[in-house]
């Protein structure tokens, strides 16, 4: 599986408040939530992106709230993988449960500008920097983890099971 | 072999049958409870539509508590509650507490003994890490996890390594849970304790009340935890006597158990800590702030500060006094039973003739859901938990975290002051 696209790069702490603020989190309509996806961070994310694009951020992404909402916006808005180098675990935990790619990789996160064009190889780890003509080495998933991701969620990594 | 554990550590391995973990290991846990709220409920009965398995594992496991825009704020928020109140009426789950007998989830379920000493508990709510003051295991999941969660009673865990805080002395008056958490929040950063617990040792917790206990715990999520957790005394039995029918476990950390890092907090050294826009990292004591922080208003509540001591400690702030004019001072009751508790102590007439309005219990403007957005420009000094860019309302409006002492006195004077 492999992602590729242009990278867009925020800094550290990007809350779940700012991915998706609360006054929207009424709505119930994928496409409508994608439509406010990190608006109070950056008012233009939604317009400027194409699918496919890459998310860079540094430490701690997706601190704050559970909301399930935060990955959902960003899959849904069509980015194909945040690349931080650390995420809030609950932010973590939920990507993966509902088959949002996700990858640390610090060296990544420093190097990464923002319009570079990206690729990542998930099955090896490796995130390629096609502007700069570099690749950094990202945390693999445990197995158990990459069941889920390769199921495209908890539910149907479930339902496979049982 | 002598293999020691940590104290979340041994909660684990007894919840996945196994007699030792270690710090990286991936556990299949069962669960005590599971929690979600009117937010992220609705996503949770979407997923359990798509699974294949039917039903819910057990109908008194499963807490259901609409609290965050409820009495409903709008339309959506309406069908949201409803299609909540429905699920929980097709699987007649036990704990479903609506209007009139909900609360802010984190003070309604020890209130209402669901959560006791030895728990493995899930929560779509990331606070859901409260309840590690009663000496459980509690950690904030997402939608999926808790619809997974209701189905099966069971969730995966990475076993987590631990940070350990010594805490010892006595703290003066006007020092609160609040403090201590924040002052912790100040020194390690909102990532600070990433993936780990945060384990709470020491002979200055005799010192802490339940309600101070339960801050600290609230907030182990903003240093990034997985979950925060007290150790057992005799404070906790009497409160879970009092509360709860349940049976308790105790667990205790090994002697030798190992710690990624450890602190010592002297709680007699600690002074009234405000977390000032728009990390909870912010902090500076009080008499650190040189220049007068005027605000616009004071929110005294929330999953992290609406319990009944925060509203005491309010009350003999509040006492006598006139909030300044030009500020609004909302206080939020967590639940009914602290609401009619504050009648009775003739609390709320404190509030109400100082210029403060009452609110029933709702998680609203922590979040900036409703009941005290702020526009533009404007100030709050609130006894919530998060201070992030917008969180309150207007991306240029700022929050700042502090006390209910602080606040109380803040909303007195106007800007952010310290009773003396």
């Amino acid at each position: 599986m492999n992602a590729k696209g242009t990278a867009y790069k925020y800094g550290d702490n990007v809350d779940t408040d700012v991915i998706i603020p609360a006054r929207y989190l009424a709505i119930q309509d994928k496409d409508e939530l994608a439509g406010h996806c990190m608006e109070d961070i950056d008012k233009d994310f939604v317009k400027k992106i194409n699918k496919g694009d890459i998310l860079v951020a540094g430490k701690n992404f997706g601190c704050g709230s559970s909301r399930e909402h935060a990955p959902l916006v960003i899959k849904v808005s069509g980015i194909s993988c945040v690349i931080a180098e650390t995420f809030a675990r609950i932010f973590f935990r939920n990507a993966i449960n509902i088959g949002l790619p996700i990858i640390e990789c610090p060296e990544a996160s420093e190097n990464i500008e923002d319009g570079n064009e990206v690729e990542v190889d998930f099955d090896k780890g490796i995130i390629y920097n096609l502007t700069k003509k570099e690749e950094y080495k990202g945390q693999p998933f445990p197995e158990f983890m990459q069941k889920i991701i390769k199921a495209e969620g908890l539910v149907n990594y479930i339902n496979e099971e049982s | 072999m002598n293999r020691p554990m940590t104290m979340t550590q041994k909660i684990l391995a007894e919840h996945a049958s196994l007699p030792y973990v270690e710090a990286g290991q991936l556990i299949e846990a069962k669960l005590d409870l599971v929690l979600g709220n009117d937010i992220t409920t609705p996503v949770a009965i979407r997923e359990m539509d798509k699974m294949k398995k039917k039903g819910v594992f057990d109908k008194d496991k499963i807490a259901l508590v609409m609290d965050h825009f409820i009495p409903n704020k709008d339309i959506k928020s309406a069908e949201n509650c409803k299609s909540v109140r429905e699920f929980a009426c097709e699987h007649c789950i036990t704990n479903y507490y609506d209007v009139g007998e909900m609360g802010i989830e984190h003070a309604l379920l020890p209130e209402k003994g669901l959560t006791v000493a030895g728990d493995a508990i899930i929560g779509a709510d990331s606070h859901t890490c409260t309840y590690g003051a009663l000496g459980a295991f509690s950690t904030g999941v997402g939608s999926t996890d808790m619809a997974a969660g209701m189905a099966t009673g069971k969730a995966w865990f990475k076993v987590p390594s631990a940070i350990k805080f010594n805490l010892t002395g006595t703290p003066s008056k006007w020092i609160s849970g609040k403090d201590v958490i924040l002052h912790i929040i100040g020194m390690i950063g909102v990532d600070g304790a990433l993936y780990r617990s945060m384990e709470f040792t020491g002979d200055g917790i005799k010192h802490l009340s339940m309600d101070d206990r339960f801050t600290i715990a609230n907030m182990a999520i903003e240093a990034g935890g997985k979950n925060g957790i007290f150790p057992v005394d005799d404070l906790t039995i009497e409160y879970m006597k009092a509360h709860s029918s349940r049976p308790y476990k105790i667990f205790s950390a090994d002697e030798d158990a190992e710690y990624d890092e450890e602190y010592t907090i002297d709680l007699s050294s600690l002074k009234p800590t405000v977390a000032f826009p728009h990390l909870p990292e912010n902090t500076k004591t009080i008499d650190e702030i040189k220049e007068p922080v005027r605000i616009d208003q004071a929110v005294i509540g929330s999953c992290t500060n609406g319990r009944l001591d925060d509203l005491r400690i309010a009350a003999s702030v509040l006492k006598g006094k006139k909030v300044k004019k030009g500020v609004r001072c909302i206080i939020i009751p967590a639940t009914q039973a602290i609401y009619l508790k504050a009648m009775e102590e003739g609390l709320l007439k404190i509030f109400i003739e100082a210029g403060a309005v009452v609110s029933t219990p709702t998680c609203g403007p922590c979040l900036g859901g409703y009941m005290g957005i702020l526009a533009a420009g404007e100030r709050c000094i609130s006894t919530t938990n998060r201070n992030f860019v917008g969180r309150m309302g207007h991306t240029e409006s700022e929050v700042y975290l502090a006390s209910p002492a602080v606040a109380a006195m803040s909303a007195v004077n106007g800007y952010i002051s310290c009773p003396e």
